[in-house]
């Protein structure tokens, strides 16, 4: 069986400079702590950060966009961020704002084979300045490229020995459709239990999909 | 009453039994409070949940069941949890029936701006594009004139736009307005101590005026 327990300075030691990484969550919804913040220690420069939000304050992916470490973000909400709202303003940090569900799409496509999504939304809106739109049936759509990153960090609840996660409630967010989308994939968890413990029913991310298990000590997961 | 409450309750009145609502933050959140009794509708939080309930205690709260605003939320029965792919896809996928949201501007077109006001901070556009393309029906809830007193409901919009025409209806503290394709803005009810005209001065577009004309209906 491969081995995939490794620390969370271990996990952030994959990450490189200039590397595109994608971050799971929903505001504080499942959003993984531990790397990042290894991440901010190691202090690896000019990184893209993919990821819905970029956070709220008491986040380490909140303090990460604030230490000139990422130069770009993809991402559809900055509104509880403000430090990062004035870098994006400055154009210290590329921004390229997507609708929350136009890049949730964009990450499955980069992850399940597809050259892209075809969407209404964003049409007439700003949105749409350099995008392709292409007519299907009479009806007009915004072709949104896929995106896939270097390494993608989630986090989940459970795993198994084998990468099996599973993922609780709302926390299901970007952190299920994440882990298709990179070469390297770190679950940080509350539990690790052996393989065959878990009910294949209850499993929300398949093992092969995970790289990297990062168990959280003492984790006080409210 | 104020105004959030009369727009609230005046919101509440446009669910169907069974409808998949999304409410937007803020004021659109208070019309969950004013359903009618026979009418039961199950609210969607687009980061994953359809079924929220109301607001959970200190004990309940965990950050694997919050809403869109990231507040501490419970479940109510036959809620269920989905990733953020299946929650668009509901969205986007006209399953929502109904989706309330406040407004910058909008105009005669059903044209919506709430997302940015330009030189001012930046905050991202969120699920706010995805859920006026994707719902049934899109209601704005926004008091009818802004801080300054200028009219909110305009003949263009100036600020960038979170759609195009795709607005449904208008609630406000002082009308209801529908937005009618090929016809435009029709007024259907008006807050009691207000005539027309003075309505029209507060207003930054032209309407026509329906003959059915009622009073704003916030009982």
């Amino acid at each position: 069986m491969i081995h995939k327990r490794v620390t969370a300075k271990g996990a952030a030691a994959k990450i490189k400079d200039g590397d595109h990484v994608m971050v799971g969550g929903f505001l504080d919804g499942g959003s993984p702590q531990a790397v990042l913040r290894e991440v901010m220690e190691m202090g690896q420069r000019g990184l893209t950060i993919t990821s819905n939000d970029s956070g709220k304050e008491g986040l380490a992916i909140y303090d990460l966009i604030s230490t000139g470490q990422v130069v770009e973000v993809n991402t559809s909400y900055v509104g509880a961020n403000p430090a990062s709202g004035q870098r994006m303003i400055s154009g210290e940090i590329k921004t390229n704002l997507f609708p929350q569900g136009s890049l949730v799409e964009k990450i499955r496509a980069g992850g399940t084979g597809l050259g892209g999504v075809l969407t209404p939304v964003g049409l007439g809106t700003v949105v749409e300045e350099g995008k392709e739109k292409i007519t299907v049936n009479g009806k007009e759509y915004l072709l949104e490229l896929p995106l896939h990153a270097n390494v993608a960090i989630v986090r989940a609840h459970v795993a198994d020995d084998l990468g099996n996660l599973v993922i609780r409630g709302s926390s299901r967010n970007f952190n299920t459709v994440m882990p298709y989308a990179a070469d390297y994939v770190i679950a940080e968890v509350d539990e690790v239990v052996p393989a065959g413990r878990l009910d294949p029913n209850e499993v929300t991310v398949p093992s092969l999909l995970i790289d990297a298990i990062v168990l959280l000590e003492g984790s006080d997961h409210e | 009453m104020n105004n959030r409450e009369i727009i609230a309750r005046r919101v509440a009145k446009e669910f169907n039994d069974g409808d998949i609502v999304n409410l937007g933050i803020g004021m659109p959140t208070l019309a969950a409070n004013y359903v009618p009794e026979n009418i039961h509708i199950m609210l969607e939080a687009e980061n994953g949940i359809l079924g929220v309930g109301p607001a959970a205690t200190e004990e309940t709260a965990s950050s694997d069941c919050i809403d869109a605003g990231s507040n501490r939320v419970t479940t109510v029965q036959g809620a269920c949890f989905i990733d953020s792919a299946a929650s668009f896809g509901l969205i986007r996928g006209g399953h929502v029936d109904a989706t309330v949201l406040g407004a910058l501007e909008v105009d005669e077109k059903g044209n919506l701006a709430n997302w940015m006001i330009p030189g001012k901070k930046v905050t991202g556009m969120g699920g706010a594009m995805d859920l006026v393309c994707g719902a049934k029906k899109v209601i704005i809830a926004m008091e009818h004139v802004n801080k300054n007193g200028s009219p909110k409901i305009v003949k263009a919009c100036t600020m960038p736009l979170t759609a195009k025409g795709e607005v449904d209806l208008i609630i406000t503290n002082l009308a209801v307005i529908r937005v009618v394709p090929d016809v435009g803005l029709v007024l259907e009810e008006i807050f009691p101590d207000y005539t027309v005209d003075e309505l029209r001065g507060l207003t930054g577009a032209d309407f026509t005026v329906s003959p059915d004309l009622k009073p704003l209906d916030i009982s």
